[in-house]
């Protein structure tokens, strides 16, 4: 069973993220992405050379706006067609912090994530992008493999 | 620059709303892709990249600029060794939390407010990349 929820959640889910960064793109010109969203916002609080730079500067209204719109579009989901509501997660804490850090750290340091380089990347024909995705891809199914192989759930 | 923004936020609010519909949200259901449970994390990063791929590759041969104005900015990556470390790093991330920058925005939405502890700690991890590793 390679698809115990079926596929057209998955599919449909998709091709709406796929929609609006299209929208944006023919819009406005930029790459909606998300990772970038943490080193511009970052760049109101540190006068860091490195988060002064003049891309994040010129990039990071809108990313807010972005961030923002991101969360009310899942909420809007949630009120109109989630089967069962709102959700918490029972991933620990630590768990949370732990991998949040390395996830902010990576993503920075690589300059991408699952949707910069995932999405933007790939769909730019980005060989960059396609060695990182296959990067995380693979590191991420080894970690998360190793840590239920340990009894961490879920 | 109103009107960007505008574009921007119903792009995002699709963006957004397109993750939660594929159970993104949900970091259990990110875990069972990694966990090679259910591959259809698979689905939704390859449909929207490809549709992705359609706009960025067709566009703008049929329009000289964007609606809006400006230009039709090209994607610009190098491959480097950080390009790779970068991204083993963020898979352990990833594999640990089930956690990736997006789907952590959209949790917020779904009520999913444990992730704000990830949302704090990808802050702190940019800021930790970008005050000693450039």
């Amino acid at each position: 069973m390679m698809f115990p929820l079926g596929i057209f959640p998955y599919i449909i889910g998709g091709v709406l993220i796929g929609i609006g960064v299209s929208h944006i793109y023919v819009s406005t010109g930029l790459h909606a992405t998300q990772s970038s969203f943490f080193s511009t916002t970052l760049s109101f609080f540190t006068k860091r050379p490195y988060f002064q730079q003049k891309q994040y500067l010129e990039s990071r209204s809108w990313r807010i706006t972005f961030a923002l719109a991101v969360t009310i579009g899942a909420f809007i989901y949630t009120i109109l067609l989630s089967p069962e509501g709102f959700f918490r997660t029972s991933v620990q804490w630590w768990r949370l912090a732990l991998g949040g850090t390395l996830v902010g750290f990576g993503t920075r340091l690589s300059r991408g994530c699952t949707s910069g380089h995932g999405i933007s990347g790939l769909a730019s024909l980005s060989t960059a992008s396609l060695y990182a995705v296959a990067t995380f891809l693979a590191v991420g199914i080894i970690t998360a493999m190793l840590l239920q192989t340990l009894g961490v759930t879920p | 620059m109103i009107r960007k923004h505008l574009f921007v936020f119903t792009g995002g609010l699709l963006f957004g709303f397109g993750l939660a519909f594929g159970g993104m949200a949900k970091q259990e259901i990110v875990l069972s892709f990694l966990q090679l449970k259910d591959l259809g994390l698979l689905l939704l990063l390859g449909g929207s990249a490809c549709v992705t791929a359609i706009t960025i590759n067709l566009v703008p041969k049929l329009l000289k600029k964007p609606f809006l104005g400006g230009e039709f900015k090209k994607r610009k990556r190098t491959l480097s060794k950080r390009t790779i470390i970068g991204a083993a790093i963020f898979g352990v991330g990833w594999g640990i939390s089930g956690q990736c920058p997006g789907s952590s925005i959209a949790s917020i939405g779904v009520g999913n407010i444990p992730v704000l502890i990830g949302i704090a700690s990808m802050f702190l991890g940019a800021y930790v990349m970008g005050r000693f590793f450039t």
